[in-house]
């Protein structure tokens, strides 16, 4: 980035990662009652309806990714050829696939892989980007340069051409092996944000006179820097969740990410696409239940970025 | 800004040579090219040496990364799984890329940045809450899927467009492609713009404009657009290669024989000249737009000024 003079820079960093700002709260209009940035998001996120939506659609999910059978009674597996390709008939909403399985059935179960993938992925990167940026951020020196330069690198393969190469040659095709190629190839975005915010949560006052008062390392980064520079990372964490899911649906679609007899959105609509003119059912199912998903887990990230950014209110 | 330019070339050595390396390893180290060309049958341990010798395979990993490097920058980039150089197949699929990237980066763009506009302009609005539902769900769909349901509706449903791209891919047959590979690209971009407009709306500068009684067009052109730009030049940049990359989904569905097809090839067959050639060419790409995009930061900012 080039030198700037003033504060463009920021606007800048503000614009890439829309939350950076959250990071030093406390603008706030005079009159108003001082309230902690938790309960201020929180009063935030309770009165917008996009949060309920959303909200209820992902534990309705996260419901279904754990008990499938609650609202299945059917076995994915199960798949009788004779029906191959049938449309709609009572006790099958959905119709049969090629291979005779109940799209429906289909469609619930796939809901696990996409939903764990998402978490798991979300969770690595959040847990190993924050602390290597954040440390980062906090100790400067040789190791931040160190880090940097390796973003730097990750940044350069973009993500959907690392993950066909990557899990081409590492042959696995389940949730754990799709799972770390993302934290692999995804903790250099968050490790940038936390970097950043944890810096900008540095140089304020009260850390200085946290250091002033002689605490150590370990209390200002626990209880002074962390809690004002993870707003940021949450708010990344939960859109980045979203775009997983999508990203691992377009890697099974591919052939390199989840394979059967995994269950998965984007296995079947891959196996679908080539049918589309005779029979559409198969592919627009599991594709609608796909693109809720990732809509239901980008709704909560804006919704989250709203309350935790008091900058676009 | 020479020495600017310089500075940042040479900054660029290590991220080449650190990206190109990490492509090796996935392809040379974790994969196996010589078994790849055996299939399911063990080959001959006599025979694999022999091609493992022939491939410069039996010697250290940084040794066959340099060794690859120097072929590199001698032009030859290896032989393809279907025996021809891969400089031969690259020279028929960027043209085919290059220009699928063009359309889908001028769709981006244009679109993106005039819907963000329209909807930070018109905040909180009907306009805005309509491009903010329309990026949402852009932004959810995925890439194959909107492209699927596209081909089969607008070519095969409609005839509106041509299902799949003829040989030689003109421009008439990519704007399909291009909006479906242009989607997520133009959802971010548009919400970018529609941010930053929303702020800088309320800048000081801007009631200036406005009060010595600039017209209306001239202040969101000129004062407005050009400085809500600036981190929207820095997404389309970096898009670039995001673009290029994901031609891969794109190409298949449309049967583009590009980039993305070549490469997926090369996946497939497990040829490791064809995906590390292939790649090495896109950080290029990548790199190169990214010192664009900072160069093209004083064009539109006059504050800053490269030492």
């Amino acid at each position: 980035m080039p030198e700037t003079t003033d504060s463009q820079s920021s606007a800048t960093a503000v614009a890439d990662a829309p939350a950076v700002a959250a990071a030093a709260p406390g603008l706030r209009k005079e009159g108003e009652k001082a309230r902690s940035l938790r309960s201020d998001a929180w009063h935030d996120l309770s009165r917008k309806p996009m949060f309920y939506i959303s909200g209820l659609l992902i534990l309705f999910l996260i419901v279904i990714s754990i008990w499938p059978g609650l609202i299945a009674s059917g076995n994915p597996l199960s798949c009788d050829l004779a029906k191959s390709q049938m449309g709609p008939t009572s006790g099958h909403p959905f119709g049969f696939d090629t291979q005779g399985c109940d799209v429906y059935t289909r469609t619930v179960y796939g809901a696990r892989a996409s939903v764990s993938v998402g978490i798991f992925s979300t969770l690595g990167v959040a847990v190993l980007g924050s602390l290597l940026g954040g440390l980062a951020g906090f100790f400067g020196g040789w190791w931040d340069a160190v880090l940097s330069r390796i973003s730097d690198i990750f940044f350069g393969i973009p993500i959907l051409l690392g993950g066909v190469v990557f899990l081409s040659v590492v042959k696995g095709g389940t949730v754990t092996t799709v799972s770390v190629f993302m934290v692999l190839l995804g903790w250099p975005q968050i490790a940038r944000i936390a970097r950043g915010a944890v810096i900008t949560a540095k140089q304020q006052d009260y850390v200085q006179a946290a250091r002033a008062l002689g605490a150590s390392n370990t209390r200002m980064l626990l209880r002074h820097i962390a809690p004002n520079a993870l707003a940021p990372i949450i708010v990344v964490a939960t859109i980045a969740l979203g775009t997983y899911i999508s990203l691992e649906a377009t890697l099974s679609f591919l052939g390199v990410g989840l394979k059967p007899p995994a269950v998965s959105w984007g296995i079947d609509i891959s196996q679908a696409s080539s049918q589309i003119r005779n029979a559409p059912h198969m592919l627009l199912w599991p594709a609608g239940a796909l693109s809720l998903t990732v809509l239901a887990f980008i709704m909560l990230g804006d919704a989250v970025r709203d309350a935790l950014d008091p900058k676009l209110r | 800004m020479g020495r600017y330019v310089i500075r940042r070339l040479l900054q660029m050595v290590p991220v080449f040579i650190g990206t190109t390396f990490l492509i090796f390893v996935m392809v040379y180290a974790l994969g196996d090219p010589v078994a790849a060309m055996f299939g399911d049958k063990a080959p001959d341990p006599a025979t694999a040496a022999q091609i493992r010798h022939a491939m410069y395979l039996d010697h250290s990993l940084p040794a066959q990364y340099v060794h690859y490097m120097k072929q590199i920058f001698t032009g030859d980039f290896g032989t393809s799984a279907s025996g021809q150089p891969v400089t031969q197949l690259m020279g028929s699929a960027f043209p085919v890329t290059i220009r699928l990237t063009l359309v889908a980066f001028v769709i981006e763009a244009v679109a993106g940045v005039g819907l963000g506009l329209i909807a930070g302009l018109r905040r909180g609005r009907l306009a805005d809450s309509g491009v903010l539902a329309f990026t949402l769900i852009v932004v959810a769909v995925p890439t194959f899927v909107t492209g699927y349901v596209l081909q089969y509706f607008l070519g095969v449903k409609w005839h509106v467009a041509n299902p799949a791209v003829a040989e030689g891919a003109p421009i008439g047959d990519l704007i399909m492609p291009g909006v479906v590979l242009a989607g997520v690209s133009l959802a971010y971009v548009a919400r970018l713009t529609r941010t930053s407009v929303a702020e800088n709306s309320r800048a000081d500068y801007l009631r200036t404009a406005v009060a010595k009684g600039l017209p209306r067009r001239r202040v969101v052109t000129v004062h407005l657009l050009r400085n809500s730009l600036i981190p929207v030049v820095t997404f389309l940049g970096t898009d670039i290669g995001g673009l290029m990359a994901g031609a891969v989904v794109t190409e298949r569905i449309f049967n583009i024989h590009g980039v993305g097809y070549q490469l997926y090839q090369g996946i497939l067959r497990q040829n490791p000249p064809t995906v590390v050639g292939f790649v090495t060419i896109l950080v290029i790409i990548f790199l190169a737009a990214n010192l664009i995009v900072d160069l093209l930061y004083a064009v539109l900012d006059p504050r800053i000024r490269y030492a």
